[in-house]
C-alpha cells in the first residue's frame, strides 16, 4: 500500500471568540480527529454545521479562518507536518502540493482578473511549468470539465460566466498545479439542483481523470454518496462513524447516521381537493424599468388549510409570486382572489384585516427580525398591532405561542441572538401565527437550515396546520421538501407554471420536460445514481 | 455603442455643465460684494458723477446677465481680462503663476502618491505590528501638525540650522531644473508630509476592506507570499476610493497650497489670488476662482473615470 498522502491524527483545533459583553473565551471546534487518506482515494466529510468539517478541511492546508489555531495532534501531508512548519513551509505546500475549492466560486474568484490569469496563477508562481504549458493545461481541464469554447473560456472575467461554470473554473484552477490532494468544501452547494448534477459528474470524471486523492466535503449525504469513496461523519466537531460509503448510507451503527439517512422520510398523505381560499389569476409582472416579464400568466389556487408547494430554481419568478400576493408588487395584469374577494393590487390600499390574513415566514430569519427586540416584542407585536392586546392578555397569548412552537419558558426575554437558526426559525413562525392568519406565504423558509433542524420546522409546521387550519403557500428550490409536506405542487420554470395539480398527479409519470428534468436531478441515497442518470440522460440525447 | 463610452461621455458632459454653474455662482459672488469695480479703482476721491462715468466707461451700468456672457465668452477664447490693479493682461500673468504652482504640485504628488500607497501596502502587510503603528501615527501626526508649522519648523532645522536647503524658494527665468528642485525642495517636502496622511490611510482602509473578501483567502490558499496577496489580488480592488482620495489630494496640491506659497515666499497661484483679494481686483479674483473650479472638477472627472474604467464589470459587460 502506498504511503498516505494526508494523514490527520488526535487533530485538536480551537478558536477565540469574542462574545458581546463577555470575556474573550477559547472554544473547542474539533476534538481528537483522525483520518487517513491514500493517493487517489475520495474522503467524504458530513456533518451539519459546527460539526467541524470544513475546519479539518482548511486544516490539510494548515490554515485557520480567523482566530482558528490548531493545537494538538498531527497534520501530515505528503511527509510534511503541518503543525510544525514554518509560514515558507505552508506557503511552497499551498497551490502547489494541496488547492482548495470554495463553496461560492462567485465569492472565491477575484473580480478583477482574467479567469485564466487566476486558474494557472499557482502553477505559476510555484515554477511548475512555463506560462504556454500551464494555460494548455488549464484549457484542457476547461474541455474535460465541460466548459463552453474552453480555447477562450479563460479570457472572460468571472461576472461573464454562470454559477455552474465558474464551480467548473474554480475545480479546473485547484488541479491545474497537479496537486497530491484537492479539498472541495461544499462545492454544489450555492447551484440549483440541475446545475448541481453537471457540475457533480464533471468534478467527479476530473478526480478520476487526473487520479487526485480528495476531501468532500458536504452536509447532504446523497451528494457525497456519488463521489466519495469512504464517508467520515462528524457532529459537534466529533467524530461519529467513518466507513466504506455503501455501508456508511446502507448500515450505519450510529443512531446520528441512521438519522442524517432518513432524513426528508416525512410521510403526509395529500388532502383531497377543496373549493380554494386565495387564487391568482393570470397574473403577469414585472420589474420596474425591466425588458422582460418575471411573471407571465401565473394562476394557481390554494385550499384553506392545505399546502401548494410552488416550485422553482432560482430565476424561475417564485419569490416574486410571493410579492405580488403582499401586494408589494402590484402586477401588470391579472388579479388574487381571497375568500371570494378581490384583494387590491397595492399594498397601500390594502386594509389591515386584509393585511392580517396573510403573513409571510423568510428564509432568513435572523434578518427579517430586529436583533434589538426580545423575542416577546417580537411576537407581540402582530397582537397590539391587529388585536390591541396588551399587559398581561398578550403577555399570555405568547407564552401560548411560544408553547405552540415548542419553545418553553424563559425564550420570551431572549434576543435574537442568543436563539439558534432553528429557533429564530421558530419565532418567526409564531409571529406569523400571533395574526392568526389564513394563509402564510413561507419563502425557502428551511434552506437555510441543517436537514435535522428543517425536518423539525416542517413537522411543526404540519402540526400548526392541522390544529389551526391555515394554509402554506410554501416556495421552495427543495422537491424532497415538497414531498414531505405539499398537497398541491406547481411548478415554475422561467416565469411561468409548467405543471401543477395534486401532489400525486404532478410527481407521476407522465412528466414534461423540464419537470422531469428536475425530477431526476435530485441526488438519491444511494451509490451509483449519479451514474446512471448521467448514462439515462446521454441515452435519451443519442435517441433524439 | 459600447456602454463604458456612453458612460463616460455623460460624467464628461456632467463635468462640463458642473463647471459653468460654477462660472455662475463666481460671477454672481462677485457681483454681490459691496462696492464695484469702479469705486475700488476710484477709492476715496470718488464722487457720484466720476463714478457714473467710469462705470458706463467700463460698461459696468449694463445688466449682469449680459456681463456675464461677455466674461464668459471672453473665457472660452482665451480671455480671462485685465488686471485693474496694474492693467496687465490676466491670462499672461496667471499662466507663469500657474506654471510654477503645477510645477511645485508636480514634485509634491510624484513622491507623494506613490509613497502613500507603498506605505498603505506596508501598513495592511502588518497590521496591528509595529511598521502599521509606526506608519499610521507619523501620518495621522503630520496631518495633524498645521502646515505652517510644519513649513517654520522645517525651515528651522533644514534651512537655518544645518542650511541643507534655501528658506525662501525663489523662482526666476535663468534657473536650471536643478536649481528650480533645490529651490522647491522644502515646500515639496511640507506639502508631501500634507497630504501623504489621507492617501495612506485611505488606502490602507480600503486595502483592509478588501482584505476580508472570499477571493483573498483563495489566493492565500494558492501559497502566494502575503504581498503578492495584497498587491496582485486586493489592491485592483481597492483602486476606485485611494483614486478619489488621491485626486482630492492632488486638487489640494493645486488649489490649497496658499499657506505654503506665503511661508516660503513662492510665486505661485495661490499667492496672487490672495494679494488681489486683499486689492479688491475683481476680475482676477474671478479669474483665479474659476481655473480652481476647472482643477478640482476636472481631477474629480478623472477619479470618476478612472473608477469606472477600473471595474470590471463596467468595462467587459456580460
Amino acid at each position: 500500500m502506498a504511503e498516505d498522502i494526508l494523514r490527520i491524527e488526535g487533530l485538536k483545533v480551537e478558536a477565540t471568540i469574542h462574545p458581546p459583553g463577555e470575556r474573550p473565551r477559547d472554544v473547542v471546534l474539533v476534538h481528537e480527529a483522525t483520518l487517513a487518506l491514500a493517493p487517489g482515494r475520495v474522503l467524504g466529510l458530513i456533518g451539519e454545521s459546527g460539526a467541524g468539517k470544513s475546519t479539518i478541511g482548511l486544516a490539510a492546508l494548515g490554515y485557520g479562518r480567523g482566530g482558528v489555531r490548531l493545537t494538538a495532534g498531527r497534520v501530515v501531508l505528503g511527509g510534511t507536518e503541518i503543525r510544525a512548519a514554518d509560514a515558507g513551509v505552508l506557503r511552497d505546500l499551498r497551490g502547489r502540493r494541496v488547492t482548495y475549492v470554495a463553496q461560492s466560486a462567485a465569492a472565491a474568484f477575484n473580480p478583477a482578473k482574467r479567469l485564466m490569469e487566476q486558474v494557472i496563477e499557482a502553477t505559476l508562481r510555484h515554477g511548475l511549468s512555463t506560462r504556454p504549458e500551464a494555460e494548455a493545461r488549464a484549457v484542457g481541464l476547461f474541455r474535460s470539465l465541460g466548459l463552453p469554447d474552453p480555447e477562450h473560456f479563460g479570457r472572460r472575467f468571472p461576472h461573464q460566466v454562470s454559477g455552474g461554470q465558474l464551480q467548473r473554473a474554480m475545480t479546473a484552477m485547484a488541479l491545474c498545479p497537479r496537486p497530491d490532494l484537492v479539498v472541495f468544501d461544499e462545492p454544489t452547494t450555492a447551484l440549483d439542483v440541475t446545475t448541481q448534477i453537471d457540475v457533480l459528474a464533471a468534478i467527479k470524471r476530473a478526480i478520476r481523470e487526473t487520479g487526485v486523492a480528495a476531501l468532500y466535503i458536504t452536509h447532504d449525504l446523497a451528494v457525497v454518496a456519488q463521489v466519495a469513496d469512504d464517508i467520515l461523519v462528524l457532529r459537534h466537531g466529533r467524530m461519529v462513524e467513518t466507513g466504506p460509503t455503501g455501508t456508511i448510507i446502507t448500515a450505519p451503527t450510529e443512531d446520528y447516521t441512521r438519522a442524517l439517512v432518513s432524513v426528508r422520510a416525512i410521510a403526509h398523505p395529500e388532502a383531497p381537493p377543496a373549493e380554494p381560499i386565495l387564487t391568482v389569476e393570470g397574473v403577469s409582472a414585472r420589474y420596474p424599468g425591466a425588458a422582460a416579464d418575471v411573471l407571465s400568466d401565473v394562476t394557481v389556487a390554494l385550499a384553506p388549510g392545505q399546502t401548494l408547494a410552488v416550485v422553482g430554481e432560482s430565476g424561475s419568478g417564485k419569490s416574486t409570486l410571493a410579492r405580488v400576493i403582499t401586494g408589494l408588487l402590484p402586477p401588470a395584469s391579472g388579479a388574487i382572489r381571497f375568500a371570494g374577494r378581490t384583494l387590491p393590487a397595492r399594498l397601500a390600499e390594502r386594509t389591515r384585516e386584509d393585511l392580517r390574513e396573510i403573513q409571510m415566514i423568510y428564509q432568513m430569519a435572523d434578518v427579517a427580525m430586529n436583533p434589538r427586540q426580545t423575542v416577546r416584542t417580537i411576537i407581540g407585536r402582530p397582537l397590539e398591532f391587529y388585536f390591541g392586546m396588551k399587559g398581561a392578555a398578550r403577555d399570555a397569548r405568547v407564552q401560548e405561542l411560544l408553547d405552540a412552537i415548542e419553545l418553553g419558558q424563559g425564550y420570551a426575554d431572549r434576543y435574537p441572538a442568543e436563539l439558534s437558526g432553528g429557533q429564530k426559525q421558530r419565532v418567526s413562525i409564531a409571529r406569523a401565527l400571533a395574526a392568526r392568519p389564513k394563509v402564510i406565504i413561507c419563502d425557502e423558509v428551511t434552506s437555510a437550515l441543517d436537514p435535522l433542524v428543517a425536518d423539525g420546522i416542517l413537522k411543526l409546521l404540519l402540526d400548526l396546520q392541522a390544529r389551526e387550519g391555515v394554509g402554506y403557500l410554501f416556495i421552495t428550490h427543495d422537491i424532497a421538501t415538497v414531498r414531505a409536506i405539499a398537497d398541491a405542487i406547481a411548478v415554475m420554470h422561467r416565469g411561468r407554471v409548467v405543471r401543477q395539480g395534486r401532489k400525486g398527479q404532478v410527481l407521476a409519470p407522465p412528466f414534461d420536460d423540464y419537470t422531469d428534468l428536475l425530477l431526476s436531478s435530485v441526488p438519491e441515497m444511494r451509490t451509483g445514481w449519479l451514474e446512471e442518470v448521467i448514462a439515462h440522460r446521454r441515452m435519451e440525447s443519442a435517441g433524439h | 455603442m459600447h456602454p463604458l463610452i456612453r458612460l463616460v461621455a455623460r460624467r464628461i458632459a456632467l463635468g462640463i455643465l458642473l463647471l459653468l454653474a460654477a462660472s455662475v455662482l463666481i460671477f454672481a459672488g462677485t457681483e454681490v460684494l459691496p462696492g464695484d469695480v469702479a469705486s475700488a479703482i476710484l477709492g476715496q476721491g470718488a464722487t457720484e458723477k466720476t463714478l457714473a462715468n467710469l462705470r458706463e466707461a467700463l460698461g459696468l451700468d449694463r445688466p449682469a446677465v449680459v456681463r456675464y456672457f461677455e466674461w464668459l465668452g471672453g473665457v472660452l477664447q482665451g480671455d480671462l481680462g485685465t488686471s485693474l490693479t496694474n492693467r496687465r493682461d490676466i491670462a499672461t500673468t496667471l499662466a507663469g503663476r500657474m506654471s510654477n504652482t503645477l510645477f511645485l504640485a508636480f514634485w509634491a504628488a510624484v513622491i507623494a502618491v506613490p509613497l502613500a500607497i507603498l506605505l498603505g501596502l506596508v501598513a495592511v502587510r502588518y497590521q496591528g505590528r509595529w511598521p502599521d503603528k509606526l506608519i499610521s501615527g507619523t501620518t495621522l501626526a503630520s496631518i495633524s501638525v498645521p502646515e505652517f508649522l510644519l513649513g517654520y519648523i522645517a525651515a528651522f532645522f533644514l534651512a537655518v540650522q544645518f542650511k541643507l536647503l534655501p528658506s525662501v524658494a525663489t523662482m526666476h527665468g535663468g534657473m536650471d531644473l536643478g536649481d528650480k528642485l533645490m529651490a522647491i525642495a522644502l515646500p515639496v517636502l511640507v506639502l508631501v508630509l500634507t497630504v501623504l496622511g489621507h492617501m495612506m490611510r485611505m488606502t490602507r482602509a480600503a486595502i483592509l476592506n478588501v482584505m476580508q473578501s472570499a477571493y483573498i483567502e483563495t489566493a492565500e490558499l494558492k501559497g502566494l507570499s502575503p504581498f503578492a496577496v495584497i498587491a496582485r489580488h486586493a489592491l485592483p480592488n481597492a483602486i476606485a476610493p485611494v483614486v478619489n482620495v488621491v485626486m482630492i489630494n492632488l486638487a489640494y496640491l493645486v488649489v490649497g497650497v496658499v499657506v505654503v506659497e506665503v511661508v516660503f515666499v513662492y510665486p505661485g497661484m495661490g499667492q496672487y489670488l490672495v494679494d488681489h483679494v486683499a486689492k479688491r481686483d475683481v476680475p482676477v479674483v474671478q479669474a483665479c476662482g474659476l481655473i480652481f473650479a476647472a482643477v478640482y472638477i476636472g481631477l474629480n472627472l478623472l477619479a470618476d473615470l478612472i473608477s469606472i474604467i477600473a471595474n470590471p464589470r463596467l468595462r467587459h459587460p456580460k
